[in-house]
């Protein structure tokens, strides 16, 4: 039994990772119907950023405030990266068609991570990751230990989905977002400053992914330039799942992913362990392709 | 048309220039090939083994060459991926017509290159790949490292006697030839001796999370943890091991051995031991000098057991080169390495049998606090 | 030209050009050369389903594996139960290709019967992303059967594959697919690609036109991975990734989605650049190789999305000259 509580809590902070990458997808593609790729390499160099930090601050001692200071530095950096990204990749194709976005998107997701992998960048081989916390039990439930990372971890991303929430729904900035996914020519007839509030979704989300880059590091110490792409591909999944463009929806199937894929290495093999993900991705999609928690849209001609 | 005329021009000069790059198997240098990982996610495996064969042949070329003749070695990296490994040795052995190759390191990656040296009649010396399989490729290819059915024997007798473990659980690396090799010899000779193996799990090399695995096989209890992989994924294994309140010593092969495998695993290795070519606190004099001037050259770094593996087989390399009548026939060099008998190298004394396999000793090696390494005791074959 | 007197053209065409290719070349070119063919044949193939049937599929390395895998097992696995010679005697060797080739092409084509259904009743993006995904299931399903060496590679194929048989693939499938856009088949692919509610209205059924191409460039992407098979000797699942498959889209989109002769021109090009930056990575030791392919990629979209030749093939570009002149 123990065995099970442990596999649902390895789910369960797992899933709190997709989750918070899940939310920038769906946040983008709800505003852009465009998936961006590259989002997955923005949570890469959230870690390859707070790996460079904390090598630069000589006299780093793991501690909270530690944490939360290479927190802030890469969130910082990956904003600036999001925003670059929008602004000279995504916004000369905005009105492009939809096959042609996508292949930029790649390409640019493909850009940084083999551009991360240049040795003057941070270089082909995988690095640890410094310890920026000192880990400790915090409790166990049934015989399975649950780390105060695990708890750090699931505390910040319900914290973080929750500003997101505020932001979405009690601020000007939000209304604009909400504007916008309905209909932009709409939203840019009524005011709304359209170039203004895609250029503030993709700092939103480059922000979040950071913070999934680091607290994945954090969880597996292990930093390399190709981490971003199974782990957004991932989440876009669990985005899918959750109802893209719906952000509770993201964060319901992040979690679910999670529990999915522990449950699998769990019961299962290891070896399935990213099939899975791409099995849920086939039947969402082929059974109901808005998700869970997603609008119906029906097609008309 | 424009576009046209300038696709035609770029594909017809790089046809041409291919051409021209063919070198011509001149025989004014003796052309030691070599491929490795420097890249990728054992990188150590191949910049350590790099650097022990460098030192071979800078110091002979500093002493006049061989027969007059100036060493050339010429370096790929196959980023630590199987199918680079391919193109990578078909272009040293028909672009660069070396006249012999070094490498790889990794199992699965020699036995990728192997057929082709094979094929093209180029000798070849693995430095570090244990997996059986590999000498069996062809009379070519030869290794100056143990092999794994010895390995495993260690381990399993390391783990009954010295460790009285009764039950065992085993984590293998599905990707490597060498993991699972390993697993298999450990598993056979634990066996034979009365142990129990009470789970057995595995992984994809390039997996980060093995929390699953771990889960279950704390659930079985066992008295030991083999884990017969690299050092990339056992660091983080055991992390997650210990997380998860496994208490239980851990065990491993030669592909624990890299500088890095503390700076990822970090306490949770300490306690732990693995088997090894050779030990740093080896007071054998020829070690120790070889130490010394590894650290000399390389950052007062230590080397570690590929390093120490590399300089051997290029040690034994140019030992053939000497004693081939023509170091540049390459038939003769096959012969003179197949000839090597109680060559004193730095990891133990190397006899190559007639399977082009050598028979030499093991180390077993104790992690210990801040990530030394302990010898614990050597065993013979 | 009757069709007897065009088959042997082609015959001796591939003889000729094979020879050369075979002699001509030094050993390492041949393998850049082999390369390019065998991409060569991926990029016309999926350039039938993305630029002439306008759906976009990520997965094609997928059916790429199935096609080596299968090409494989037949000639280690199945011919020898025809007897040892199968595989070493000359004249036998050929037959073992040949029927390798056709079994790879074919369970590749059915596997794409099994994907296509279910997925090209989706529409852009979710297409692109659930092709994505089959063709990561089909590499996590082969890495796991232990029999054909899973994770750790099929080694031991007979390298039966020469530059006879590439060029001899490439100009086969180049006329197939050349043949079948100027059929009613091909006119069908092009009108859904260009209003697929128009062809419904019309009464054809947009989902079986879709599998049709679908499985066609499947059955050649399966035809692709049986010579790579027998060409390298060799077969690794890390080899079949989402990369590969962006490799091929890469080709095609910059060939331009809609111009066969763009695609064969395209991935000669990608095919021999890759290999020739190698060169200048041993100098610079940055391996800036992937940078710039995504680079270029990015550029096309951003200023030319048409690619090289757009929705034309190359003889136009004569043409063209003719009537200005």
């Amino acid at each position: 039994m123990s065995e099970f509580v442990q596999h649902i809590i390895n789910g369960i902070s797992l899933g709190s990772v997709y989750a918070l990458i899940a939310v920038g997808y769906s946040m983008v593609y709800g505003i852009l119907q465009l998936i961006n790729f590259a989002h997955g390499d923005v949570v890469m160099l959230g870690a390859v950023f707070a790996y460079f930090s904390a090598k630069q601050i000589q006299t780093l001692q793991p501690s909270i405030s530690t944490f939360f200071l290479i927190l802030l530095i890469s969130m910082v950096l990956c904003a600036v990266v999001g925003f670059l990204i929008e602004r000279f990749a995504y916004r000369p194709i905005r009105n492009s068609p939809r096959m042609n976005c996508l292949i930029t998107a790649i390409g640019v997701s493909l850009f940084i991570q083999y551009f991360t992998q240049l040795e003057f960048a941070f270089g082909a081989i995988p690095q640890p990751f410094p310890e920026l916390m000192v880990r400790e039990i915090a409790f166990t439930i049934m015989g399975a230990p649950v780390s105060n990372l695990q708890l750090m971890v699931l505390g910040l991303s319900i914290f973080f989905v929750l500003i997101l929430q505020w932001i979405v729904y009690r601020t000007k900035l939000g209304k604009g977002m909400r504007a916008v996914s309905e209909s932009t020519e709409v939203a840019a007839m009524l005011g709304v400053p359209v170039n203004r509030v895609i250029a503030f979704t993709f700092i939103i989300g480059s922000i979040l992914a950071a913070a999934a880059g680091i607290l994945s590091s954090m969880m597996y110490p292990r930093v390399d330039a190709m981490m971003g792409s199974l782990l957004g591909l991932k989440a876009f999944v669990a985005a899918v799942l959750g109802g893209i463009g719906s952000l509770p929806g993201a964060v319901l199937g992040g979690v679910l992913m999670g529990l999915a894929e522990s449950l699998t290495v769990g019961y299962l093999s290891s070896a399935f362990r990213d099939a899975i993900a791409f099995a849920i991705l086939i039947v969402v999609l082929l059974i109901r392709p808005s998700g869970l928690l997603g609008k119906m849209r029906m097609e008309k001609v | 048309m424009n576009k046209l005329i300038k696709i035609s021009t770029v594909l017809v000069t790089s046809l041409v220039l291919f051409s021209c790059t063919k070198k011509s198997d001149s025989t004014n240098t003796i052309r030691i090939g070599e491929f490795g990982s420097m890249t990728g996610t054992e990188a150590t495996f191949g910049i350590s083994t790099h650097r022990g064969i460098k030192m071979v042949v800078d110091e002979v070329n500093a002493q006049g060459g061989i027969g007059g003749k100036t060493l050339e070695l010429i370096t790929y990296d196959n980023g630590g991926k199987a199918e680079d490994t391919v193109s990578v040795v078909t272009r040293l052995v028909s672009q660069d017509k070396v006249h012999a190759l070094l490498g790889e390191v990794a199992s699965s990656r020699s036995l990728a290159g192997a057929p082709i040296a094979q094929r093209s009649g180029v000798p070849m010396i693995t430095p570090s790949s244990t997996n059986p399989k590999v000498t069996e490729v062809g009379d070519n290819i030869f290794r100056v490292c143990f092999t794994d059915p010895f390995q495993g024997t260690v381990i399993a007798k390391f783990a009954l006697d010295e460790l009285e473990a009764k039950t065992a659980a085993v984590l293998v690396d599905k990707r490597s030839d060498y993991s699972v090799g390993l697993a298999d010899f450990f598993k056979q000779a634990f066996k034979a001796k009365g142990g129990k193996i009470v789970d057995e799990q595995s992984y994809v090399g390039g997996d980060i999370d093995f929390k699953g695995q771990l889960t279950n096989m704390r659930g079985k209890n066992p008295d030991v943890i083999i884990l017969p992989g690299y050092y990339t994924e056992v660091g983080l294994i055991v992390k997650q091991a210990r997380d998860l309140g496994i208490k239980a010593p851990f065990l491993g092969g030669d592909g624990w051995d890299s500088p890095k495998l503390f700076e990822i695993g970090g306490p949770s290795l300490v306690g732990s031991y693995f088997s090894n070519h050779y030990s740093v606190e080896d007071p054998d004099p020829m070690v120790k000098d070889f130490i010394k001037r590894y650290q000399a050259l390389y950052n007062n770094e230590v080397p570690d057991g590929l390093a120490a593996m590399g300089y051997d087989a290029g040690l034994v390399l140019v030992d053939a080169l000497k004693r081939a009548q023509d170091p540049t026939n390459r038939k003769q060099i096959r012969d003179a390495l197949a000839a090597t008998k109680n060559f004193r190298g730095v990891t133990g004394v190397i006899t190559i049998d007639d399977r082009r396999d050598a028979s030499k000793p093991a180390v077993m090696l104790k992690i210990a606090e801040a990530g030394a390494l302990k010898f614990v005791k050597r065993v013979d074959p | 030209m009757s069709q007897l007197r065009f088959w042997s053209f082609q015959a001796i065409i591939i003889f000729v050009l094979g020879w050369l290719a075979s002699n001509g070349l030094g050993d390492y070119p041949q393998t850049i050369l082999a390369l390019a063919g065998i991409n060569i044949i991926l990029a016309v193939s999926l350039n039938l389903v993305n630029g002439f049937t306008g759906q976009f599929s990520m997965g094609h390395a997928g059916f790429m594996a199935v096609g080596a895998y299968v090409g494989a097992s037949w000639t280690v696995y199945f011919m020898p139960l025809l007897g040892t010679s199968w595989t070493t005697d000359a004249l036998l060797s050929q037959f073992s290709m040949l029927s390798a080739l056709i079994m790879g092409g074919i369970v590749a084509g059915l596997i794409g019967i099994l994907v296509g259904i279910p997925s090209l009743r989706l529409k852009g993006d979710y297409l692109a992303i659930v092709t994505l995904g089959f063709g990561e299931i089909i590499r996590i399903f082969i890495l796991n059967i232990e029999s054909i060496g899973g994770a750790r590679g099929f080694t031991g194929i007979p390298r039966i594959a020469n530059m006879y048989w590439i060029v001899g693939g490439v100009i086969l499938t180049c006329i197939f697919i050349f043949r079948i856009i100027r059929s009613i088949p091909g006119k069908e692919f092009m009108a859904v690609r260009d209003d697929e509610t128009a062809t419904q209205a019309m009464g054809l059924s947009t989902t079986r036109i879709k599998v049709r191409s679908f499985v066609i460039a499947a059955f050649f992407a399966g035809v692709a991975g049986a010579l790579f098979a027998h060409y390298y000797a060799y077969l690794n699942p890390s080899t079949f990734t989402f990369s590969y498959s962006f490799q091929v889209i890469a080709m095609v989109v910059l060939g331009g989605m809609g111009s066969l002769s763009g695609s064969i021109a395209a991935a000669l090009l990608l095919t021999v650049l890759l290999e020739v930056l190698r060169e200048a990575q041993t100098y610079t030791y940055y391996d800036f190789r992937m940078v710039l392919y995504a680079l270029i990629l990015i550029i096309i979209m951003l200023k030319r999305p048409s690619g090289l030749f757009g929705r034309k093939e190359v003889w136009t570009w004569f043409a063209r000259k003719k009537e200005s002149a």
